[in-house]
């Protein structure tokens, strides 16, 4: 039996049903254990990504088998396979439409990283122009892989969520993400001449 | 494959070659490997494929392209290649018609095989050899939006850029 220290008597006691936590907790128990995924398959990863939502591998048992197709009724979206520069602003699109909070997976090596088609057409990392929580490695992943990916996903809900969203605020989450950093790129990076970092530094400033 | 059933080739000495270089002059033809080709020049092209269509190639296979950029012994720069076959026959022959910069432009086939309107579309889309009389002549696989045919050999794999062209969604955006 819990027991806090407080009130007129500086003991309160309570029943055993009830337990004492944070709304944030709360919040986040409920979102990580009923992800809804949009399946934004365009290629052989989207084979696995339906393997995992079967019966072998069954994802129901982590409560994101409900696979929907409209943006609007989901909050995990899992981009699984190649996305080329004609299907981009469509995903762009599909992210946009989809409701907070939302999180996304990129499955497999040509999501992250645009993987063997270094080529003009395809877009070389999703996380180039979209926000991305989670990498999944493998060409394509197993669906073991995408499950931990999701584990992990629900960790990180769980560990830094909160009920108003405040999480997805920080210069960290705004920042553009990328997979792959190419090498010319990486020593031209500088948080003080990014200007997506120096406009949250400057608006976290303003309201301390 | 029985002698009855197997497609009787085309020889530089069949009858459609004869036919056609009555109607068009001296035509350079080559078979390799019981496969029978013709070159036509690009102005006469339409003359050319009307006429072979006439003598009973019926079927557009395929229009495809080449870019013989830097090519060894190419003449010119872009070889165009349709595919015909005879469906009462089964003969199948490869017309070849070549065009060079700065203009590479041949006349549309649409006309004769409706076949032709797509095949053509993707082929000015990746080469950018421009078909006249074309009724919609618009990219067919890149966005609309690109500049550039990406099959010709002096477009970089990679691309100029167009593949990092769009804005960057953050979370701020929604």
């Amino acid at each position: 039996m819990a027991v806090i220290t407080g009130g007129s008597t500086g003991k309160l006691e309570l029943p055993e049903n009830v337990f004492v936590s944070k709304l944030d907790e709360l919040a986040n128990w409920c979102r990580k254990n009923s992800l809804w995924p949009m399946p934004f398959a365009t290629a052989c990863c989207g084979i696995e990504l339906m393997a995992t939502g079967a019966s072998k591998h069954d994802l129901a048992r982590f409560g994101a088998e409900v696979f929907r197709f409209s943006p609007r009724q989901c909050d995990l979206m899992i981009v699984a396979g190649r996305v080329v520069m004609k299907m981009l602003p469509v995903l762009q699109r599909i992210w946009l439409q989809m409701h907070e909070p939302k999180w996304c997976i990129s499955m497999g090596a040509c999501a992250s990283t645009g993987g063997v088609f270094d080529t003009y057409a395809v877009v070389q990392g999703i996380d180039r122009f979209i926000p991305v929580d989670m990498y999944v490695p493998g060409c394509p992943p197993r669906p073991e892989q995408l499950i931990q990916a999701i584990i992990d996903l629900q960790d990180k809900i769980q560990r830094e969520g909160t009920i108003t969203g405040r999480e997805f605020d920080t210069a960290e989450r705004q920042r553009r993400k990328r997979a792959l950093v190419e090498a010319s790129e990486l020593l031209t990076i500088d948080a003080s001449r990014n200007p997506v970092i120096q406009r949250e530094l400057s608006q976290t400033a303003g309201r301390n | 494959m029985d002698e009855s059933t197997a497609p009787a080739e085309p020889s530089p000495s069949d009858p459609a070659l004869d036919a056609l270089a009555a109607a068009l002059g001296p035509i350079e033809s080559s078979t390799f490997r019981g496969q029978t080709r013709v070159v036509i020049d690009a102005e006469r092209s339409m003359e050319g494929l009307r006429l072979l269509k006439e003598l009973g190639f019926d079927l557009l296979v395929d229009v495809s392209c080449v870019d013989y950029l830097e090519y060894k012994g190419a003449k010119h720069r872009y070889g165009l290649v349709y595919l015909l076959a005879a469906t009462a026959t089964n003969r199948r022959l490869t017309v070849r018609v070549f065009v060079d910069d700065p203009d590479p432009t041949v006349q549309s086939v649409v006309p004769l095989w409706r076949a032709a309107n797509w095949l053509e579309r993707e082929v000015w889309d990746l080469f950018g050899i421009r078909f006249t009389g074309h009724p919609d002549l618009r990219r067919l696989v890149m966005p609309e939006a690109f500049t550039a045919h990406p099959l010709r050999k002096d477009y970089p794999l990679q691309g100029r850029g167009e593949r990092h062209n769009f804005p960057v969604l953050t979370r701020d955006d929604g």
